[in-house]
């Protein structure tokens, strides 16, 4: 048997030598397996870690796909610090998405941005109002949340579906499966920079990240209810001999990371599909949760672990645009990042011990 | 030992850089610079890998004359605008969006670059750089409807559809078309899987289709598992997109096979004699450039595990639609409710078509939603 047992001290060293070990196991496969499928290695990682950066368009790019990646991840992580298992943030976005979808195209002709920020809003309470059913039904009930959470989310997808189908179809799309589009005052644009333009997909909403990052900081550092949320974490039964309500915080970090989640999408969205479709995320709820973990359930990290798979995956589109690579193959490099980042990091906190068990 | 590892990364970071400088200086100046963008890895079967085999078909045509750049496995969303975005800025001339998703991200892009042309299949929406494309798949079910009713011993056709769209019915009705033509006695049942493709929900629905006594089965889904259903129980399919007979020899009739080769042949070729354009088919229906069997963009594979009679029927079907002697949709036409939908003498234009929100005489059920 494998047991973990947590480290009494984590050394400086290691640290540092963490971090380093896995990087250089990811690059030394990843050149393997690149050179042994017989393409040229050291352009391959070029290519999937630096070309991202290698235009300043390109850059805007990462920020962009990092976005949702972000926003979803902060929620998360508050709902990971206190032990609440969210796997649903994708169905959260889905929903937030789709009741601010609808209510932007009940008004067909306004210009005024305000509507966007009613959006936004209305996105928070629709992942909300869709996070609360896990919460209502785990304090209530004690249901595992992360069954109803991820189950929730295939519910949504197949709403979505039948509302983009049915109700809410453009009667001049040809039976096609897609809402009118939204009129201007629900489109979060594009930002121009004078003189230079559009860089790549820069949008508004990328903006949203600036402010959520310090004030989540602050709110889980400096503030009671982060702490307590630190504290349930950490040790249930401390929280509870201090008299915190227990599920008076499962809820409410279930609320705002689905009305994190629901956020997102509207940014996503408005900023750059702008009607509503059969899909509206990508995954970005499921991978959000890497990033979470990969940020260590902390708002910076989780800025930079965004940014780290974002550009990984921008990555993996030049390198199939430049030199060919199928997404497989790059795939499997992202996995074998991820791993050995995650593994690294489990090795620093945990001691590993082999036993045998005892018959 | 940091500084170490510092030197070796940024040594490996300057040498990346100086070979990508490399590559990228040596390129030819007289290719053209074709892009692709693909909706999934494309296999070996089904609509991508159909679209996999036209640009392989371009490279044995053009050879060093094009450099192709593709890319796959592209989500119907931001990240299309993105990938075709960067496809135009690394200079490629013509770019073909391979999915009816790509439709607005193509749009989008195309307004940011009005030197580039694009190529948008499937959809029906154009601009000065966007053309349309797109295959009459409708012929080929007609076919299908002929060797059904030919082979149909219980007189039941399974038919699996993806969703509720114009594209999917009008493949239906000229299924109803084809096989009314010779068997006035069958029908067809529809069972939506809600996908365009998941080989689990297409082999339960083949798996219902067979339970309720149909043995013929005919699908507008991507993955050859309801063939392969049908060659476990003892019936009969047809393919989609690509010839499927290698997942079910003894069951696959024939195969509609979406051939885009030719199409973007064309297209490129139009390019470099600089006489691409839009075309001129209206804007109400989907594919300006809508191809069937007459200008081989829909082939039809071998005719296999049918007899000869049934297979010099096929034929004579085929020849008849390459031709012009058939019109699939000529009246008169009454919807399986009864309904008339036009008189003798009149037949329905490719509007119509895009239109069609009704099943016709030889469809049981009705069209959900």
């Amino acid at each position: 048997m494998i047991t973990f047992t947590p480290r009494d001290k984590v050394s400086k060293n290691w640290t540092i030598m963490g971090p380093a070990l896995s990087i250089f196991f990811t690059v030394f496969f990843g050149l393997l397996i690149f050179a042994l499928l017989g393409y040229d290695p050291l352009e391959t990682l070029y290519q999937i870690f630096i070309s991202p950066f290698s235009r300043i368009d390109r850059i805007s790019d990462v920020f962009v796909k990092a976005c949702p990646l972000i926003i979803i991840g902060i929620g998360l992580m508050l709902c990971f610090r206190a032990n609440v298992w969210n796997i649903g943030a994708e169905g959260q976005f889905i929903m937030g998405t789709l009741l601010a979808g609808s209510f932007a195209l009940l008004f067909p002709n306004v210009e005024n941005k305000l509507l966007i920020f009613i959006m936004i809003f209305i996105g928070f309470v629709g992942g909300a109002l869709w996070a609360f059913i896990p919460a209502i039904l785990k304090t209530k009930l004690n249901v595992n949340e992360i069954l109803v959470s991820l189950m929730l989310v295939y519910v949504a997808m197949l709403f979505i579906d039948f509302i983009v189908r049915g109700p809410l179809r453009d009667p001049m799309s040809f039976g096609f499966p897609l809402s009118k589009p939204y009129s201007d005052g629900a489109l979060i644009n594009k930002i121009t920079f004078p003189g230079i333009g559009y860089l790549g997909q820069l949008h508004y909403g990328v903006l949203f990240i600036v402010l959520l990052i310090p004030f989540s900081w602050l709110f889980v550092n400096k503030t009671l209810s982060g702490f307590k949320i630190n504290v349930l974490g950490a040790a249930p039964k401390a929280a509870r001999f201090a008299g915190f309500k227990q599920n008076a915080i499962t809820i409410t970090v279930l609320l705002i990371s689905g009305g994190l989640a629901g956020v997102a999408g509207v940014i996503e969205v408005s900023a750059n599909i702008g009607q509503l479709q059969p899909e509206v995320s990508f995954g970005y709820g499921f991978t959000a949760i890497i990033v979470a973990f990969l940020g260590r359930l902390n708002p910076v990290g989780i800025l930079f672990a965004g940014i780290i798979i974002a550009t990984v995956k921008l990555g993996a589109d030049n390198a199939q645009m430049s030199m060919g690579i199928p997404k497989v193959v790059t795939g499997l490099f992202e996995g074998i990042l991820l791993f050995f980042l995650l593994t690294g990091e489990t090795l620093q906190k945990y001691k590993i011990k082999w036993s045998k068990v005892k018959k | 030992m940091i500084k170490f590892c510092m030197r070796i990364f940024s040594l490996v970071a300057l040498s990346a850089s100086v070979l990508f400088l490399l590559i990228n200086s040596t390129f030819a100046g007289n290719q053209t610079k074709v892009g692709f963008v693909y909706l999934t890895t494309p296999g070996d079967h089904g609509w991508t890998y159909a679209h996999e085999l036209g640009k392989q078909m371009v490279e044995k045509r053009f050879g060093d004359d094009v450099k192709i750049s593709v890319v796959e496995n592209v989500p119907e969303g931001p990240d299309a605008t993105r990938v075709i975005r960067e496809l135009a800025k690394q200079g490629n001339e013509i770019i073909f969006t391979t999915s009816f998703g790509y439709m607005e991200p193509t749009l989008k892009v195309a307004k940011e670059f009005p030197n580039v042309k694009f190529e948008h299949i499937t959809g029906y929406k154009r601009s000065k750089n966007v053309a349309t494309g797109n295959i009459r798949f409708y012929e080929g079910r007609y076919i299908q409807g002929v060797v059904a009713g030919l082979m149909t011993k219980t007189n039941k056709i399974g038919y699996i559809g993806a969703y509720p769209i114009a594209e999917v019915i009008m493949g239906i009705n000229a299924f109803a078309q084809g096989l009314r033509s010779v068997n006035k006695d069958a029908s067809i049942s529809v069972i939506w899987a809600n996908t365009w493709y998941d080989p689990v929900k297409e082999a339960d629905a083949a798996k219902v289709h067979i339970a309720e006594g149909a043995d013929i089965l005919a699908q507008h889904t991507d993955s050859p598992a309801m063939l392969q259903i049908a060659e476990k129980k003892g019936a009969l399919g047809f393919g989609q997109s690509t010839d499927m007979s290698a997942f079910a020899p003894k069951a696959q009739l024939f195969a509609s096979i979406n051939n885009w080769g030719p199409y973007y042949i064309r297209k490129i070729e139009e390019l470099k004699s600089g006489k691409w354009n839009t075309g001129d088919g209206p804007d109400h229906w989907a594919g300006n450039d809508w191809g069937g069997l007459k200008a081989d963009m829909l082939i039809i594979s071998k005719f296999q595990n049918m007899p000869s009679g049934v297979a010099q029927k096929a034929q004579e079907a085929l020849d008849s639609l390459k031709s012009g002697k058939i019109n699939i949709f000529a009246g008169p036409l009454v919807d399986n409710t009864g309904k008339e939908i036009i008189p003798s003498g009149k037949s329905l234009d490719d509007g119509a078509l895009w239109g069609m929100n009704y099943y016709l005489k030889g469809v049981n059920g009705k069209i959900p939603g």
